[in-house]
């Protein structure tokens, strides 16, 4: 995972960026929280537990190299997300059941 | 901590933008509408000028905030004072650092801004070039800094830019501790010896106008704030800010038993605020331009502890490339 960021990594200049995912608790899954810069993933986690989870935010923490992480084009994310406005079935309101049919 | 946008660009600048006027129109449509501009979006240039040098004064102000603390640590009266602040300072260079990633979003890199602060073309907040000279200043600023902070912060977490917002979220959440311990430390020194409270008057009374100087010159003085309120970069004016603050923290100071350093002071009752003596824009401006008291010192300060860290970063940098030299063989 880290190979690409550290790769990347001179010995000029900023640290590579990490991304910073923090479990909360167990049972919740990684969310997004900031970043951290950092010149290997080892060191990205201890800089993400130091940065962000000073009061005991988080039980369990990813780093992700930001060059790894593609994300949707917010310019056409009209037409993007366009396929599932007009599926209004794939919705359980969208059929009616008479009222006396119950657990469904 | 929390610095005023200090840097201000003519509207001439301002105005001299490319910007397709619909794409303007759509954006100014979209924060209008209290949505979020996230760092992909399209945004105007003067937007992306105005967030990179507000959020990276505000990363330095956290940076620089530690300095006058950090004078305090290896001084603190008692072994519980000395964990709170550095806990203290800890959050603060945290806080920098939410701020500092939330400015690169919008294109500008970690080491650009620091290059501008060491190098002076940067600004801070005013209220660092202020010296703390007893330990009853660990309390002042704790209360009245981050107090002030604290409230100019508050309707930052619904500024239109959503990186900056989310810092400013858990920014918030942290501080709290930092004014409450500060006024607990004036608690005890005002409820001392008398030497002890008078050290307590003492900071109040180098403290006070400083603070109330950190909301940023009056609002028919502040040219920019027109476009920052409509771009919801700012949510509130200096001077309702700047009330506010003097509202709540003078019955604070009161039940202190302190007084403060304003014959104007006085609660106006048709207003329902406290009317205040007119505030030292001089002084202000005369810090903003780099002749705080301790300007030269907190620079040199931060510089060295840049300069003196260079062979850790350069340590790990190695480190961390001989690994994947060896992770590829």
């Amino acid at each position: 995972m880290s190979d690409k960021a550290t790769n990347e990594a001179s010995l000029k200049g900023d640290w590579a960026l990490w991304e910073v995912f923090i479990r909360t608790r167990g049972g919740l899954s990684h969310r997004h929280v900031g970043s951290v810069h950092a010149p290997d993933a080892e060191l990205a986690l201890k800089h993400a537990r130091d940065t962000y989870t000073r009061r005991m935010e988080g039980v369990s923490i990813w780093v992700a190299a930001s060059t790894s992480i593609s994300a949707s084009d917010p310019a056409h994310a009209d037409a993007f997300f366009e396929p599932a406005a007009d599926k209004v079935y794939r919705h359980p309101t969208f059929y009616n059941i008479p009222k006396n049919i119950k657990h469904i | 901590m929390y610095t005023t946008e200090l840097q201000k660009v003519s509207a001439l600048d301002n105005s001299l933008s490319a910007d397709p006027p619909e794409l303007v129109a759509a954006f100014e449509a979209r924060v209008a509408a209290d949505a979020f501009i996230e760092p992909k979006d399209w945004m105007p240039q003067a937007y992306r000028r105005t967030l990179v040098r507000q959020i990276s004064q505000h990363a330095h102000s956290e940076i620089v905030g530690t300095l006058p603390e950090g004078n305090w640590i290896t001084r603190a009266p008692s072994l519980r004072r000395k964990a709170v602040l550095l806990a203290k300072v800890q959050d603060e260079c945290g806080h920098g650092l939410y701020l500092y990633c939330a400015a690169e979003t919008l294109g500008t890199s970690r080491e650009q801004m620091i290059e501008a602060l060491h190098s002076g073309k940067a600004k801070y907040s005013t209220i660092f070039n202020y010296p703390t000279l007893t330990w009853a200043d660990m309390g002042a600023i704790g209360w009245l800094v981050d107090g002030a902070a604290i409230m100019n912060q508050v309707p930052l977490q619904r500024t239109s830019y959503g990186p900056y917002a989310r810092a400013m979220v858990r920014i918030c959440k942290e501080e709290s501790f930092h004014q409450r311990q500060g006024y607990e430390i004036m608690m005890t020194l005002a409820n001392g010896s008398a030497a002890q409270k008078r050290m307590a008057q003492d900071a109040l009374n180098r403290w006070w106008w400083p603070s109330i100087m950190m909301f940023g010159p009056p609002d028919d003085n502040s040219p920019n704030s027109a476009q920052s309120m409509r771009w919801r970069i700012k949510r509130e004016s200096n001077d309702d800010l700047r009330q506010r603050f003097i509202d709540v923290t003078v019955p604070q100071a009161l039940a202190l038993g302190l007084t403060l350093p304003d014959p104007e002071l006085k609660w106006n009752e048709a207003r329902d605020h406290y009317d205040y003596g007119p505030i030292d824009w001089e002084e202000f401006y005369a810090v903003v331009r780099g002749e705080g008291q301790v300007a030269k010192e907190r620079m040199s300060a931060r510089v060295k502890a840049w300069e003196d860290g260079a062979w850790v970063r350069e340590a790990a940098a190695a480190h961390a490339v001989k690994k994947a030299k060896r992770n590829a063989a």
